[in-house]
């Protein structure tokens, strides 16, 4: 049983909701990324999205956007993301992380090179923003070969029908994008995501992960009773990007974790 | 007459020329593309589509633009006859117009209520502002911030016209970031807006459809030059960023393999320099802004910041068409300095009284290198893409003139 699929059927068991965290590989600095993630644990995140710093994040709103520039200027690769679950992987065995980032990195490094060696490196699954299935077959071989899992966006604007063409290419999670809208944005409508969402779980097996515009607590609990689980991502590179000294970065990561971690198994 | 279709068929209906194009968006955008690819396929045979669209060229527009013999720049050279197709005699002053006239139309049958586009050179940015006022919907239009600067005269006249120039500082504050915001807006306002791409680039349909409402310059090319010489000419010189002007003047001579046809991209400080701009000569394959093409990227797929005084050839990408043609060996793609596209600007000036943009200043300088290769019984083309009245201040401040 793959990490992810562990992860989820052991939330079911518990009645508990996935907690997602996102932050940005790198950001602000390479020697803060480990331990950050570390602190997301310890503060309840059950999955862990690790952003890949790109030169265009055209999907991606301001506080990302920033993390991004912020990773590329310390000269963060995707090597060196590699690198970096690997060295959580020493001491944590258990939480799955999941890659995302633009099409372009993977690319340029080799879609057959990147596959091994983020399998090697234990990588559970990958968040293309810019593939869509359609356009997905290249990565598909070599994810399949390698055990990790393609995971694709469904959006607000997604008809029924391609829905159904999502759903049969999708693995690990289906990743909802809970407003139209770049990552961040604040006009989160938790009613219009019910419907949809209600929509999706007919078509779906997998679990349905709701994600973009989460900011607060209160939202991630409202989001969260009506699906699998909820990611959060730009609030949390935002409390990075406002903390004083990088050494405190770990210790307010996990505070705030743990406030969303509250709400939801509240 | 069927516009669209010939022997030669690219893109295939997933919108892939060959390995290139395609379509590489978020999720959020492809039922916005899914439809306005149902759109577009529905009006290729639609003829009060393209009654509309010709009214619009010839009453508007002021179409056809005029091939014109530039004699003195040809005895200038001594070797093959040189031509000049007239777009900077557009409306709006390039060859964008052609199709954001188009693109005004469809969105209009989708019922938009505002129209967002990203501009370089400011060009194309007029031209959506032009339509935008025509139509009476609401514009904003994205401009790299260094752009901003250097294509003042632009900016002013897209605020003139009602348009919100949103300037953008990310990245190389040029404009890939300008595209960059753009397609950040749509994801947002996907419902209402509809967002104009102003080169043959970007996610299907947008390559294929910009494509055909360029054509019209091939078009009448090929018609005007039967008139003048009765024949075809055997080359056809045109720049490229994106390679919307390009592929205009190229696609109704694809299947004309004796038509040579070359694209001139801008080579900034030189190729052997990192500042320029020549993706189809130094880049490789990649991904960015919704389709694959030739990138300029370093190893690790991070797109790099380029270098042009050509604003609207200071792209990192290109149309993947061009790309595909470039594997096909269907056209070549060449370079040029900004010091030789400067000297080409001053020179068609000076013998021709004809002020270019500085992007056709590309094309007209390596035309010149091309013309002198070949006997005086040839006859070139060069795609005269844009007048150069937006570049004087540019031009000035290399010349260290206050105005």
């Amino acid at each position: 049983m793959s990490r992810l699929t562990g992860c989820f059927a052991q939330l079911q068991e518990q009645g508990k909701k996935a907690f997602v965290s996102f932050i940005t590989a790198g950001d602000p600095e390479p020697s803060v990324t480990v331990p950050a993630l570390h602190s997301l644990v310890e503060g309840g995140v059950d999955i862990l999205e690790l952003g890949v710093p790109f030169s265009d994040p055209e999907a991606d709103g301001p506080s990302i956007q920033r993390s991004s520039e912020r990773a590329l200027q310390q000269g963060v690769t995707l090597s060196m993301v590699l690198d970096m679950v690997s060295d959580f992987r020493k001491s944590n065995e258990h939480t799955p992380i999941v890659l995302m980032g633009y099409l372009n990195s993977i690319l340029s490094m080799g879609e057959s090179t990147f596959f091994e060696r983020a399998s090697q490196c234990g990588v559970d699954g990958l968040i293309m923003v810019n593939l869509p299935p359609e356009e997905s077959s290249g990565l598909s071989i070599h994810a399949e070969a390698n055990e990790i899992d393609l995971i694709y966006l469904v959006a607000p604007t997604t008809p029924d029908k391609r829905i159904k063409l999502i759903v049969e290419n999708v693995q690990g999670f289906i990743y909802y994008v809970s407003l139209k809208g770049i990552t961040g944005a604040s006009h989160l409508d938790t009613a219009s995501v019910e419907e949809q969402v209600s929509v999706l779980k007919s078509h779906a097996k997998l679990p349905i992960v709701v994600g973009f515009g989460i900011k607060t607590p209160e939202q991630a609990a409202a989001s969260a009773s009506l699906a699998d689980g909820i990611v959060v991502g730009s609030e949390l590179v935002d409390t990075m990007a406002t903390t004083q000294s990088n050494e405190l970065i770990p210790e307010r990561l996990q505070a705030k974790a743990q406030s969303f971690r509250d709400a939801l198994d509240g | 007459m069927d516009r669209v279709n010939d022997p030669y068929s690219a893109p295939d209906e997933l919108g892939h020329f060959g390995e290139y194009g395609g379509r590489f968006v978020a999720e959020t955008l492809i039922h916005a593309l899914e439809e306005l690819n149902e759109l577009y396929e529905s009006i290729k045979s639609d003829q009060a589509f393209w009654a509309a669209f010709d009214e619009d060229l010839t009453n508007y527009v002021g179409r056809p633009s005029p091939l014109y013999y530039a004699q003195r720049l040809t005895e200038h050279v001594s070797g093959a006859q040189i031509f000049l197709k007239r777009e900077d005699l557009n409306h709006t002053g390039a060859h964008k117009i052609n199709n954001t006239v188009g693109q005004a139309l469809l969105a209009s049958r989708m019922g938009k209520q505002r129209i967002i586009a990203e501009t370089g050179a400011g060009q194309h940015g007029v031209a959506t502002a032009t339509v935008a006022a025509r139509l009476g919907v609401e514009c904003t239009v994205y401009m790299g911030a260094d752009d901003i600067v250097r294509q003042a005269p632009n900016v002013y006249r897209m605020k003139m016209l009602g348009t919100h120039v949103e300037s953008v500082s990310s990245g190389s504050r040029t404009l890939k970031d300008a595209m960059n915001e753009a397609m950040r807006d749509w994801v947002t306002n996907v419902d209402t807006t509809h967002y104009i791409i102003g080169s043959v680039a970007g996610p299907h349909p947008y390559p294929a459809m910009v494509r055909d409402f360029q054509a019209v310059i091939g078009r009448e090319c090929r018609a005007q030059c039967e008139e003048r010489f009765g024949g075809l000419p055997e080359a056809l010189i045109a720049c490229v960023g994106g390679g919307s002007n390009a592929m205009g003047l190229f696609y109704p001579f694809v299947n004309d393999l004796k038509v040579e046809l070359i694209g001139v991209e801008a080579a900034g400080k030189g190729l052997s320099t990192d500042e320029h701009a020549a993706s189809l000569c130094e880049g490789k394959p990649g991904v960015l802004h919704g389709s694959r093409t030739y990138l300029l990227a370093d190893d690790d797929g991070l797109i790099k910041e380029t270098s042009s005084i050509s604003a609207g050839l200071d792209y990192p990408g290109v149309g993947p068409e061009h790309s595909y043609w470039k594997d096909l060996q269907r056209a070549q793609y060449v370079a040029v300095t900004d010091e030789q596209a400067i000297e080409a600007f001053h020179l068609l000036n000076r013998l021709e009284g004809i002020l270019p943009a500085l992007e056709s200043s590309h094309a007209i300088a390596y035309a010149l290198i091309e013309a002198a290769k070949r006997p005086s019984s040839d006859r070139i083309v060069i795609n005269l893409s844009g007048r150069g009245d937006k570049d004087i201040g540019t031009m000035a401040e290399i010349d260290g003139i206050q105005i």
